[in-house]
């Protein structure tokens, strides 16, 4: 898993973020913070290391991190907006 | 970096609604994501799998992933699984119980399993609350501490899940955190595949039913609580007693590969029958 700064994306998902703080808490990088919605948001991508601890913790699955130079980048968007049903 | 958010996706119902219905911070959910990547790291197919799970918060979970699944009764969920394993075998049994359902109503179903050492994974909730009903207090609310049902502090002891399995004699018995999602997966590809009856205990937080009640302020707090009073087994076990007090051994207590219930009963089957 990438350690350096700068080679990962992470993307929130709002619609299923319910702003725990689990992220915000505990990401040893403080890469991401609360919007004006309390819902978690990426505010510094350059000092995410990969660790993937969020996306491993978030008991939502409103996370993902993924390595940039992956080709495969769609991430969920796929999943974006499912759940209003 | 395996795209772990978008694998989880994969073994979703989404016809479900989403999000699910955990409060915010929950640990079930953190619990359900690591189920999945568990499961899929063993490279098991849907079909392979069974989920059982008993009535409660934690027994929501049958309703959200896409294995074959049981929601039960309260309590009862091991013996529907002790049931599932002996009809067939080769399935992968993963039994989700909460404390109250574990513990309290399905202690005596518990300690047999164990004892029977039947071939199931049973993946313990331990948020110390009975959370879907209320708040009232569980065989694992811990002394002193205050629930609906104990509003000037709770008289009882609490089991310790992991000796009781210990004492009951279940093959494989570790114990984790919500926090701990690594080990977590770990514990539960181990146990996954280990023969018999495997135990995870996942100390989880319930801050709506049990923190608030509890001085936590938010349920950020309770997973920080988890951090600073938990320890490796490994490490603990070189702490002189007096410094073990109020730690929180975390890992692995017991690995045993003892045949299950249902490998016994196969081959008792094939003896008989090959006399005939
Ligand atoms: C036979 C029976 N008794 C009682 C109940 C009510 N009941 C439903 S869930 C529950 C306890 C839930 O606590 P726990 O098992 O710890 O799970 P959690 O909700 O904390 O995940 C109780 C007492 C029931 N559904 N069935
Ligand atoms: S951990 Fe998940 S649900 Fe909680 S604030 Fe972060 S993105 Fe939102
Ligand atoms: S991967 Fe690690 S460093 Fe990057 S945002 Fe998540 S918790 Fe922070
Ligand atoms: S009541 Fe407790 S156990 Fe139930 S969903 Fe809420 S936090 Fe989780």
């Amino acid at each position: 898993m990438a350690k350096k700064k700068g080679e990962t994306i992470v993307t929130v998902y709002p619609a299923w973020c319910k702003g725990c703080g689990i992220c915000v808490n505990f990401c040893p990088g403080k890469v991401l913070e609360f919007d004006e919605h309390g819902k978690a948001y990426v505010a510094r991508m350059e000092e995410c290391i990969g660790c993937g601890f969020c996306e491993l913790h978030c008991p939502d699955f409103a996370i993902s991190v993924v390595a940039k130079d992956k080709k495969d980048n769609k991430n969920n968007s796929e999943h974006k907006d499912e759940g209003k049903n | 970096m395996v795209e772990t958010t978008k694998l989880i996706h994969e073994y979703l119902r989404h016809s479900k609604k989403f999000p699910h219905v955990y409060c915010p911070g929950c640990g079930h959910g953190i619990v359900l994501g690591s189920i999945i990547r568990s499961v899929h790291h063993l490279g098991l197919s849907k079909d392979e799998v069974v989920l059982i799970a008993g009535i409660g918060c934690s027994g929501r979970m049958a309703v959200y992933v896409d294995f074959n699944t049981i929601h039960t009764t309260h309590g009862r969920a091991l013996t529907f699984a002790t049931g599932v394993k002996l009809a067939n075998p080769k399935l992968k049994v993963i039994v989700v119980m909460g404390d109250g359902d574990a513990l309290s109503i399905g202690g005596n179903h518990f300690i047999h399993a164990a004892r029977r050492n039947i071939g199931v994974t049973a993946l313990v909730l331990n948020n110390n609350i009975y959370g879907m009903t209320g708040g009232q207090s569980s065989s694992t609310t811990p002394e002193n501490s205050y629930s609906t049902t104990t509003p000037y502090g709770h008289l009882e002891r609490d089991f310790d899940v992991v000796n009781l399995a210990l004492g009951c004699g279940a093959n494989f018995v570790s114990r984790t955190t919500a926090l701990h999602a690594q080990l977590m997966d770990k514990l539960l590809t181990k146990a996954i595949e280990n023969p018999g009856f495997n135990v995870v205990e996942v100390l989880t937080p319930c801050f709506t039913q049990y923190g608030r009640k509890n001085k936590f302020k938010n349920v950020v707090e309770m997973y920080s609580w988890y951090r600073k009073n938990t320890i490796k087994v490994e490490k603990y076990k070189e702490l002189p007693e007096e410094k073990r007090a109020g730690k929180i051994p975390i890992g692995v207590f017991s690995d045993k590969q003892e045949p299950g219930f249902e490998e016994k009963y196969g081959q008792l089957r094939e003896k008989l029958r090959s006399k005939k």
